[in-house]
């Protein structure tokens, strides 16, 4: 496997007066408690993890559970308490200033929950800011400025300023903004959580569109579980600056790691997170209909064809080659009874 | 008792006037004591006590100390003022090369600086001077006058007004548009058909430095505060001090150390102007949003670009505030520092006002305001300037704008040349001379002195109304007040207003005041400014809210509000000599006029700020337009428009110590005298520091009031 994009090596971060000493003193045992008696909050409390190229990694936990926090450690916008931070293999703790405002010009690019467009800019400014930054001539910049406006479907709107602009709209100027020096990384911490349900949702839409497109390696914040289902390759669940549990939708809701998880999965709809993958049995039986679905669709997309086969339905891989089947019955115990399964 | 514990403030408001009444009755006026006029503190009097501190002997009359308190501070203004003296004159000497004798010279080092940075000034102004009027000043500087006399070419004259008046056009065009350009042009033209060209054009260089210096200052080291927290809190009481310091009171010390003339006005014009530059820049930083910053951060801006391309546009609002501030101050000392030997417009006004010509002054301060409208919008402009980045402009398109100034350039010169042949005395294509333009002078007096003749019994009637009845009673009461029960009615109102803390600050400042040797003269300044702040607020809060009750009117009187600001504070003692004469009421109309813009303001704004949603949702349940005035847009926009009471106050002390000039017998009065006197720098400043205190008490009892009160009602 190649080298991943994102790596993170027991990372702490933790606000306060003494937080290093008190840190070191902990020796790797941070009880947020204790600090809080010594005036340290806790913010992030020993993170692990990668991220490998083109995968999305959603972190999800209640507001306060240190997300944000996690976030602005790996984009270096404060610095970790301990800890080691890789990005593509550079220790990130030790770039110096210039070699970070390098890494940030052409390697990230981060969205906020409250937008943060420049209010004096208009939309194309706006996006065009970053390149004007890095030293890109006007004409230059407002020219790829206006490719990104026509991507995120804004075009004819490229003068109005922010305050112009519906909260839906002026979160599209920040996703082109962020696109547009071309990053590899993606940071976006909560970008739909101040929009209305509906246009969320057009927004998460629209968000996978471009990912299929784009194929960058995303960090994606949210307080929303089924955001995190519906958008996740993997998903990280976080308490008060721990991570729960790391895994894909699927095993976090077929296997929660704590109580914790397990109450957010309680009210999962199984059917539009599980693939069938998830739930075959991996023994052929000899008794299979004509019926082959792949093994990689949610089981919602395909339950109804399922259902209506009196037989055994024949599960296939990419290449066509029979890896397992399932039954009618399995998806009706998925649906409804499943649920208890893993009490 | 159901009473008492259901509004235990109240009662103990009460409590504390009771006291303070009791006292009032309790001590009374000694024999002796009367109000003394003119500088009878300095005259030796048999009566008179002394005392000698730090070497410094001080004379003072002596009364129960209840009734006025010693004046133990009275070494002070004499302790700064040898302070100066030695700083310019005895301390660390050093060698320094002198230019002119080619040889070196031992000088303070103080004396040094103040020279140098004089030279500075001199020399930007005379740059700036120069190429409006002609002079040879800064072709001097580069080269010598033997080499002048070599090239006699080299004597330019200025610049037609010709060309002045239509590249500002020019400039105000590519800057606002037409509009703006119609009125630039049309600015100039009146200055300089009505024979004000050259004084306006002194004055322009004098801003011209001031304000694009006192700007970079301001902002220079709003960024430091907000920076550096230890640079912040350094700066802070200085800048509060300054913020309520009578800009009088800041010409006398200057005048000391960097001697009379342009250069002088210019600097102290800095110190006046940059206080509220610096407040306003930390203020607006202070509110760019966290992510605003961190998506500048992510987007991989340095240090600088961070600043300068993120945070001082996104904070464009209250820095904008800020240059406005700028060219309000600049102008308003433009006049005031005529006091100190500026020349130009100012200059000219204060003649005339001293000679009663109503008419010369009105035209002064007419051409003045104008300018500082014109400078005032051309700034708001730039700074809201647009960019097209999507017309295809050719070469000429572009650069129309210097095209057609280029051609202007041209024009001018010719007309100008053709003007002299064709012109015998006057070139009037060049310049028209200060006394042969247009006058309305004789018009204005004319008409003074019809309304002066038509309405005198009118006027004389009300005037003496007015002084006898309401202005004599008010300042007998007040200079009756004990000392000390004064003392204890600040302090009080100090502790139930803000608790312990504010009691010591407000007790702190108001014994700075009583122990200088200017308690009474602090009385009466406060009673003018008292009298001008009740009648300021009765008719700013009535005119806000009319306005306020239709979105028009409501724009119109903010733009009203916004033209009136421009106008410098002394141009507003025009109108009222011209029709009372040099009496208190002049002074307190004055002042009840500058102090009614602020009230004005913030009752409209106050009434903007409640929330329009709790505007519908009370409409909905039914109330009057009355009902909801009062039981919800006004408690809600209370705190704001006390804020605006605030500014009413520092408005109206400014505009009492400049009423000084009409002659009223208050602090100003003394400030004046200082500026013509040897010794009168730390005298000056003193009597700046006590203006300054009793505005900073209110400041402080109305700060903490308006702070609690939001937190009360959950506002921000
Ligand atoms: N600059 C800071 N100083 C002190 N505490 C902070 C700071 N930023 C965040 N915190 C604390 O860290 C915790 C995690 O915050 P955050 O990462 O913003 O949560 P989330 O984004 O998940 O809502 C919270 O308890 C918050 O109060
Ligand atoms: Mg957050």
């Amino acid at each position: 496997m190649s080298e991943p994009v994102i790596k993170c090596e027991s990372v702490y971060k933790i606000f306060g007066e003494n937080a290093e000493t008190m840190l070191k003193e902990a020796n790797g045992n941070v009880d947020a408690k204790t600090f809080q008696e010594n005036g340290c909050i806790v913010g992030v409390n020993n993170a692990s993890f990668e991220v490998s190229k083109g995968e999305m990694l959603v972190v999800m936990g209640l507001s306060g559970s240190g997300k944000s926090t996690l976030l602005r450690c790996i984009s270096r916008l404060t610095d970790a308490t301990g800890g080691k931070i890789f990005i593509e293999g550079q220790d990130l703790l030790n770039l110096n200033n210039k070699e970070l405002i390098d890494l940030r010009r052409n390697k990230m690019g981060m969205v906020f929950q409250s937008f943060a467009l420049l209010p004096h800019k208009t939309v194309v400014e706006n996006i065009a800011f970053p390149l004007q930054i890095k030293g890109i001539n006007t004409e230059e910049s407002i020219k790829k400025a206006m490719n990104m406006v026509k991507l995120v479907g804004l075009d004819g709107r490229e003068n109005y300023f922010p305050r112009e602009l519906s909260g839906g709209q002026q979160q599209r100027v920040g996703i082109a903004r962020s696109l547009a020096v071309e990053p590899d990384i993606w940071f976006l911490d909560e970008p739909f959580s101040a929009l209305d349900p509906l246009i969320r949702k057009e927004m998460q839409d629209e968000f996978l569109r471009l990912q299929e497109k784009l194929q960058k390696t995303i960090m994606f914040i949210t307080h929303d579980f089924d955001e995190a289902l519906k958008l996740a390759d993997r998903i990280a669940i976080m308490k008060d600056g721990i991570i729960e549990q790391l895994d894909t939708p699927a095993n976090i809701v077929l296997n929660p790691a704590t109580e914790y998880v397990r109450k957010f999965t309680e009210e999962v709809p199984r059917e539009k997170v599980l693939l069938i993958e998830d739930v075959m049995d991996s023994t052929t039986t000899e008794d299979i209909g004509d019926l082959k679905v792949s093994k990689d669709e949610i089981i919602e997309n395909v339950a109804e064809k399922i259902l209506t086969q009196e037989k055994t339905v024949a599960v296939i891989d990419n290449n066509n080659n029979i890896v397992g089947s399932i039954n009618p019955t399995k998806i009706i115990n998925t649906v409804f009874g499943g649920r208890k399964n893993n009490n | 008792m159901e009473l008492f514990k259901k509004y235990p403030k109240l009662f103990q408001w009460i409590f504390l006037l009771i006291v303070f009444f009791a006292l009032c009755f309790a001590i009374d006026v000694p024999e002796t004591y009367k109000f003394i006029r003119g500088q009878a503190e300095f005259v030796k009097d048999p009566n008179q006590s002394t005392f000698v501190f730090l070497g410094k002997e001080v004379r003072y009359y002596a009364f129960d100390v209840f009734w006025r308190l010693p004046p133990l501070l009275g070494w002070l203004p004499i302790w700064i003022n040898d302070s100066l003296f030695f700083l310019m004159n005895d301390w660390m000497p050093m060698e320094f090369w002198n230019e002119d004798t080619q040889e070196y010279k031992t000088r303070p080092l103080v004396l040094q600086i103040t020279r140098n940075l004089t030279a500075f000034m001199t020399f930007l102004i005379e740059l700036i001077r120069e190429i409006l009027l002609g002079g040879l000043e800064t072709i001097v500087a580069f080269t010598s006058w033997d080499w002048i006399d070599a090239n006699p070419w080299a004597e330019l004259p200025g610049l037609p007004w010709t060309i002045v008046a239509a590249g500002s056009a020019i400039l105000a065009y590519k800057l606002g548009g037409r509009g703006l350009a119609i009125f630039a042009g049309l600015a100039m033209t009146y200055i300089s058909i009505f024979g004000q060209w050259k004084p306006s054009m002194q004055t322009l260089s004098f801003i011209l430095v001031a304000a694009p210096l006192s700007f970079i200052f301001g902002l220079s080291l709003g960024i430091a505060a907000f920076k550096s927290k230890r640079v912040e809190k350094a700066l802070y009481p200085i800048l509060l001090v300054m913020q309520t310091m009578p800009q009088y009171a800041v010409l006398v010390p200057a005048l000391v150390l960097f001697g009379v003339g342009d250069h002088a006005a210019v600097i102290i014009t800095m110190i006046v102007a940059v206080p509220p530059m610096i407040l306003l820049t930390l203020l607006g930083l202070r509110a760019v949003p966290p992510e605003v910053i961190e998506a500048g951060r992510m987007s991989g801006c340095n240090n600088w670009q961070l600043m300068f391309k993120v945070l001082i546009p996104t904070a464009r609002r209250d820095i904008l505030i800020g240059v406005n501030q700028v060219i309000m101050v600049c102008f308003s000392m433009a006049v005031i520092s005529a006091f100190i030997g500026a020349k130009g417009l100012g200059f000219n006004l204060l003649l005339a006002l001293n000679q009663l010509n109503i008419g010369l002054a009105l035209e002064a301060g007419l051409c003045i305001s104008l300018i500082a409208i014109l400078l005032d919008k051309m700034s708001l402009a730039w700074a809201n300037k647009q960019v097209d980045y999507f017309g295809n402009l050719n070469f000429f398109q572009r650069n129309k704008n210097s095209l057609f100034f280029g051609l202007i350039m041209i024009v001018g010169i010719a007309l100008a040349y053709f003007g002299s042949i064709y012109f015998k005395e006057y070139n009037y294509l060049f310049e028209v001379p200060h006394n042969k333009g247009i006058s309305t002078a004789d018009f204005w007096n004319k008409g003074v002195d019809w309304i002066f003749d038509t309405f005198f019994v009118y006027i004389k009637a009300f005037n003496t109304w007015l002084i006898v009845e309401v202005l004599q009673p008010m300042r007998a009461l007040y200079l009756r007040m004990p000392a000390i029960a004064t003392i204890v009615l600040v302090v009080g109102a100090g502790y139930l207003i803000g608790g312990i803390r504010s009691a010591l600050v407000v007790c702190g400042l108001t014994l700075f005041i009583a122990l200088s040797p200017w308690w009474d003269r602090a009385l009466v300044t406060t009673y003018m400014a008292t009298f001008g702040v009740i009648v300021s607020c009765i008719i700013g809060f009535t005119v806000g809210t009319l306005c306020f009750q239709n979105k028009h009117s409501t724009k119109f009187m903010l733009n009203v509000c916004d033209i009136f600001q421009t106008f410098p504070s002394f141009v507003y003692l025009i109108p009222v000599m011209m029709l009372f004469g040099i009496t208190d009421t002049s002074v307190l109309i004055a002042v009840i006029v500058y102090a009614t813009i602020p009230a004005t303001r913030y009752t409209i704004e106050g009434l903007r700020s409640v929330p329009s949603g709790l505007h519908d949702a009370a409409t909905m349940s039914g109330v009057t337009k009355f009902q909801r005035l009062f039981k919800i847009e006004f408690p809600l926009a209370f705190p704001h428009m006390m804020l605006g009471l605030n500014q009413t106050i520092v408005f109206a002390l400014f505009m009492v110590i400049i009423g000084a000039f009409i002659g009223t017998e208050d602090l100003g009065q003394y400030i004046l005298k200082a500026l013509s006197d040897k010794k009168g720098a730390g005298i000056g400043l003193t009597l700046g520091i006590c203006v300054a205190f009793i505005g900073l008490i209110f400041d402080n009892l109305i700060r903490t009031w308006v702070d609690k009160r939001k937190k009360h009602l959950g506002i921000d």
